[in-house]
């Protein structure tokens, strides 16, 4: 099956439809909760959680004997929440940063449900395979209930964002400030923390705990290049996760069942790329470009003021000169004084020069201008 | 007699880890002064400020303003942190940071409106930065980024602003601006702590003074205490200032 196949078989084939809508939705709330995890300088921790939440998964299973979804999201979801708070009680109680507890409690918790899984393959029951898919994901195991369990969870969350978008943006760029103008920063801040771990887990099962920090950070950190504005961020942020999700699901569905989490996050990494490049307002491309094109135009104008400086003191100021008399000054060539008589500054006639009265005007204006522009 | 007082510290003790950074300071700034605090890097003065709006837990102490405790005070007091306590590539536009001022007297969950917005632009006005107020953040200059910072503190319609080096890093233009805003709020009544590094500058632009080294030094009117023998104790043997009369 081709990728063009699947979005054929979309509109007919109900499975299809349901692994889709699931993706697209895990990737919208992943961009939407993952800004904040962005602009709070808290990128890892979202790691740090999706490999916390390995041993919850495997101790619901060894618990309950069952591979009910929604219970081994629920031990996911435990055991992120107590990774979590480990991370906030380490740098709080004890002099380790942050960064240090994150990677502490990773890969504590990793090292720990790895054990636990390969404990549980160990053991004689039929019902044990397949618990591994947590760890790169598996979009086509998405069931319907799945699906809804995700559409719940995104409404309840976008309502609190839109409830709460004013504290949410005022704790995200001043904390200290939020404190003292009489809001509880604490609940906003476990209020963010609680949605960010309940994005995470639900993406657990298609993206898987490897990689899911990925999906969160890369469309945000896409979103942020081409906005200034938090909301616009924000929205974009859920487009690009979408996106991800739903091409990543269709290519690695129609190439043999691929693993989800990998090509997901491959495809938002295809996002976060070209958005680097490409955005107008911080990509690197363009960058150069406007670089490249101030550095010129300051060539012109500085050819022009030591044109200006040579006529100024004729009384006729489109008296023609020799190009010769330039070559003292290095900054200029050909293609300059091509360039400076297109913008109508300078008339060119043989190997010579003469300057028109816009271009005077330009020059002497040059000065006054360049303070106007700080 | 307590609530002659804008601001009431007692018996202030501050720890980070084991070391006190601020030992049983007592403090009374009265109403209507501009006082700064001065001292030596580590001093604990950004630390003080934070004590008292509540930022900082303290171990022991109290602090009052106007003889009740602050967070039954909040609308009177506006808060100007420092300006590298935020990361200024945050998505948003100078007018956007100066409504934040207003979200303490929105309370939770109400959005801010046109009232909120017209006193944003009303401080933007005031500072020099109506023509910068739809401009991204990260575009502004530190002297620019410092008068929003200011335009926020404004729009809290305080009694007293708690200022963290309002001068840092500002060209000479800003900072006749914002002393001037300084003062034009103290002759409308307002009272204002500002920490502060320039020496030079003490008795030009304030009335009042604390100085402050872990220990408080001294504090009164800058006339009466703003002289060498307190400079030395705050600041180690044999500091000698220049003091333009």
């Amino acid at each position: 099956m081709s990728v063009a196949e699947y979005f054929e078989l979309l509109f007919t084939d109900y499975t299809l439809r349901t692994i889709t809508l699931g993706t697209a939705v895990l990737g919208a709330i992943c961009g939407m909760l993952g800004s904040f995890a962005v602009l709070r300088k808290q990128s890892l921790l979202g790691d740090a959680i999706s490999h916390a939440a390995l041993p919850g998964i495997a101790l619901a299973f060894l618990i309950t004997g069952a591979k009910d979804t929604n219970i081994l999201l629920l031990g996911a979801l435990v055991s992120g929440l107590v990774g979590t708070f480990w991370i906030r009680g380490m740098t709080s109680k004890t002099h380790l940063k942050s960064d240090t507890a994150l990677g502490l409690i990773l890969s504590l918790f990793f090292g720990f449900g790895m054990l636990l899984l390969t404990f549980i393959q160990k053991q004689p029951n039929a019902n044990q395979a397949g618990l591994d898919k947590y760890l790169f994901g598996q979009a086509a195991t998405l069931v319907e209930e799945d699906v809804r369990l995700m559409l719940i969870v995104t409404g309840i969350s976008l309502s609190i964002l839109l409830l709460f978008w004013k504290e949410f943006k005022i704790l995200l760029f001043d904390e200290d400030y939020t404190k003292t103008l009489g809001f509880n920063t604490r609940f906003i801040d476990i209020l963010i923390t609680f949605f960010i771990v309940l994005a995470i887990v639900l993406g657990l099962q298609t993206v898987g705990v490897v990689l899911m920090s990925a999906m969160l950070l890369a469309p945000a950190a896409a979103a942020r290049q081409w906005t200034n504005s938090l909301g616009v961020m924000i929205v974009l942020a859920s487009i690009f996760g979408a996106f991800s999700g739903v091409f990543g699901t269709a290519i690695s569905a129609s190439q043999n069942n691929l693993s989800t989490g990998p090509v997901i996050v491959l495809v938002a990494a295809v996002f976060v790329v070209f958005s680097f490049i490409f955005s107008p307002g911080r990509g690197l491309l363009f960058r150069e470009i406007r670089f490249r094109k101030n550095r010129r135009d300051l060539k012109l104008k500085k050819t022009l003021q030591f044109m200006y400086g040579i006529v100024k003191d004729h009384e006729n100021i489109s008296h023609p000169h020799a190009i010769r008399i330039l070559n003292n000054f290095q900054g200029f060539t050909k293609k300059s004084l091509q360039r400076l008589e297109d913008k109508e500054w300078i008339t060119l006639t043989g190997q010579q020069w003469a300057m028109t009265e816009r271009g005077f005007e330009e020059a002497k204006n040059l000065y006054s201008q360049q303070r106007k522009d700080d | 007699m307590k609530n002659k007082f804008a601001v009431q510290v007692d018996d202030l003790t501050v720890a980070y880890n084991y070391k006190p950074v601020l030992w049983d300071i007592d403090l009374a700034v009265p109403e209507g002064v501009l006082m700064a605090i001065v001292g030596p890097n580590g001093a604990g003065k950004s630390t003080l400020i934070k004590s008292v709006l509540g930022i900082i837990k303290p171990i022991a102490g109290s602090v009052a303003i106007y003889g009740k405790p602050y967070n039954k005070q909040r609308k009177l007091v506006a808060y100007v942190p420092q300006k590298g306590s935020v990361d200024w590539d945050f998505p948003t536009t100078a007018i956007d940071v100066v409504m934040m001022g207003t979200y303490g007297s929105l309370g939770w969950i109400k959005r801010p409106g046109q009232k909120e917005k017209k006193a944003a632009l009303e401080a933007l006005e005031k500072v020099g930065m109506l023509a910068f107020k739809n401009r991204q953040i990260s575009q502004l200059s530190g002297g620019q980024q410092q008068r929003v910072f200011l335009a926020r503190a404004l729009v809290q319609n305080a009694s007293i602003y708690f200022m963290d080096e309002p001068f840092q890093g500002v060209d000479a233009t800003t900072e006749i601006a914002i002393i001037n805003i300084l003062k034009e709020l103290r002759k409308a009544g307002k009272t204002l702590v500002v920490v502060h590094h320039d020496l030079q500058t003490v008795p030009e632009y304030f009335d009042w003074v604390t100085f402050l080294n872990v220990k408080k030094i001294a504090t009164g009117p800058v006339k009466e205490i703003f002289n060498d023998d307190n400079l030395t104790k705050t600041y180690g043997i044999n500091y000698k200032v220049a003091i333009n009369k």
